[in-house]
């Protein structure tokens, strides 16, 4: 039985789920109480005690000069604990060695700034460098806004970056969380080598709500989620939370 | 002049057109369609010409002269198979060595039902990676509207050139509005706050050079005088071409994809410097 304080806290979270991620009110979830977070995605993933995170020092960056984002940066970031809504690392998986990037949507949505571009092509470098595979949950509402066309241009950064690598021999697994949307979306969430999805993982270039608007009439179920994607061919597997790690594992496997 | 009539004047509709810039500044044009994928998609032109005798692939935007053209260019707003086709026709430029050059002018790509069923994601995010190596020279000139992944979609270029009303940025003002502010009508406060103009990319260091726009839209009496007026545009775009063209004439196939390449891994390096405002402090 959860207690009245709990009932009026899940109560705040769910709308400020719905604040954060407004596409939900279309196909309303029932949200656990705590949501699934970065660092729970780490001790899911890698062998307990092998993840070491990459230390990449960052600026403050307001780009724009736009009222209200540093503030805003720096209470999220004693909220969550992370710098930016982007965290990396070296870790083992079943064994093999592999480099995880883990996105963060609690983190103004896990739009993609200069500093998250930066991590995923600084994180990717790494891999290249050091022979290893790449893999990164994505999560994200697009660009972020605040740092307008200089977090455009972090689409094409990441996905050059990442074509090097792959053009260098690296293999790269990006596995789509929910949601992948917007310029994470169209750059480097696209371009695995592998591509996984998790269930019902909203994945798509326009929101849901954009494309209701343009097209006037309300969208089929199912729409744009991770199932969708797997039948129109663009993800190799719909895996289920669970499973993943021993997935993730076996893809290791075969390309060792 | 205010960040929105920048806006505004990129939107006219009376704005020269891709197909005026291949009409003006080249010439033998051979327009290719299709992406051999199953469609052809409209709201993408190209195709081969001669710049000053040399080939090249050309392609970019169409918005389309009235409304009937509009409706099959979709706007200017390109799905999926858009992509492909200019990806198709930059792979074939890289294997004949044709140097390519791009026409930016869109509102975005198509958020509809079937540019998502069939890829929108993929098929840009599939040209930002495959145009960071071509081993050709790529010129890319934004002459309207660059909004968003759409217009990058065709954008990754050696050297990105503006015109000096054109803007480009990560979405158009009123998304930018609605996202941030819950309210489309505040359009001109967010053109102003995204810093769109090409003054403002060019001090970012994304774009490589304004276009001037002087002299160009005065004194329009007649149809004779339009024409002449927009001649010396298209002399500055024939210039600003010709320039980048014989620059990039020095560098090799792999030192071009390498020059692109370095040109956006490190656009941003400036903001990257953690001990940037402790040097500045010290100046």
């Amino acid at each position: 039985m959860t207690s009245i304080v709990d009932q009026r806290k899940n109560k705040f979270n769910r709308y400020k789920d719905l604040r954060n991620n407004p596409t939900e009110l279309l196909e309303p979830v029932i949200k656990p109480v705590k949501e699934y977070d970065a660092a729970d995605r780490i001790n899911d993933i890698c062998d307990s005690g092998t993840f070491e995170r990459f230390e990449f020092e960052f600026p403050e960056t307001n780009p724009l000069e736009f009222e209200g984002y540093v503030e805003k940066k720096q209470e999220l970031r004693g909220e969550t604990g992370w710098h930016d809504a982007i965290i990396a690392g070296s870790c083992k998986i079943g064994g093999y060695k592999a480099v995880v990037v883990v996105m963060d949507k609690r983190f103004m949505m896990a739009s993609m700034g200069i500093e998250l571009g930066e991590t995923v092509c600084r994180s990717c470098e790494y891999a290249m460098n050091h022979h290893l595979p790449l893999i990164i949950f994505t999560a994200s509402g697009g660009a972020r806004m605040q740092e307008g066309i200089l977090s455009l241009m972090q689409m094409a950064k990441t996905s050059a970056v990442i074509e090097k690598f792959k053009e260098a021999g690296g293999l790269y697994i990006a596995v789509l969380t929910h949601p992948t949307t917007g310029g994470v979306s169209a750059s480097f969430a696209t371009l695995g080598d592998i591509t996984l999805a998790e269930p019902n993982a909203l994945v798509g270039f326009a929101g849901p709500r954009v494309i209701e608007q343009t097209i006037g009439q309300k969208l089929p179920q199912g729409f744009q989620r991770a199932e969708f994607l797997e039948e129109h061919g663009f993800v190799d597997a719909v895996v289920k939370r669970e499973d993943l790690k021993d997935t993730l594992a076996k893809i290791l496997m075969l390309h060792h | 002049m205010k960040a929105i009539d920048r806006v505004l004047k990129a939107r006219d509709k009376d704005r020269p057109k891709i197909t005026d810039y291949i009409d003006n500044v080249f010439t033998d044009f051979f327009e290719q369609k299709g992406d051999l994928l199953g469609k052809d998609d409209a709201s993408i032109y190209g195709g081969i010409a001669l710049f000053h005798g040399q080939p090249v692939t050309v392609l970019g935007h169409r918005k389309g002269n009235d409304v009937s053209e509009n409706v099959i260019c979709n706007f200017g707003m390109p799905g999926p198979e858009g992509y492909r086709k200019a990806l198709r026709l930059m792979k074939q430029a890289e294997k004949f060595n044709r140097p390519i050059i791009t026409f930016v002018d869109t509102p975005g790509a198509y958020p509809g039902l079937e540019a998502e069923m069939y890829g929108i994601s993929q098929a840009i995010s599939g040209n930002l990676a495959a145009m960071s190596t071509l081993k050709v020279p790529v010129i890319t000139i934004v002459t309207g509207e660059g909004s968003s992944g759409g217009a990058l979609g065709i954008a990754v270029a050696n050297k990105v050139y503006m015109l000096e009303n054109a803007v480009y940025s990560v979405l158009s003002p009123e998304g930018f509005a609605s996202i941030l502010w819950h309210d489309s009508a505040k359009r001109d406060e967010a053109a102003e706050a995204m810093k769109l103009t090409a003054a403002d990319l060019l001090e970012f260091g994304v774009i490589d050079g304004i276009i001037s726009e002087r002299g160009i839209e005065l004194s329009v009496v007649n149809e004779t005088d339009e024409v002449k007026n927009y001649s010396r545009l298209y002399s500055r775009v024939d210039k600003q071409i010709a320039t980048a063209l014989k620059e990039l004439s020095k560098l090799g196939a792999e030192e071009l994809a390498k020059d692109r390449f370095n040109k956006f891994r490190s656009f941003d390096e400036a903001y990257l410097k953690v001990d940037a405002s402790a040097r500045m402090e010290n100046v």
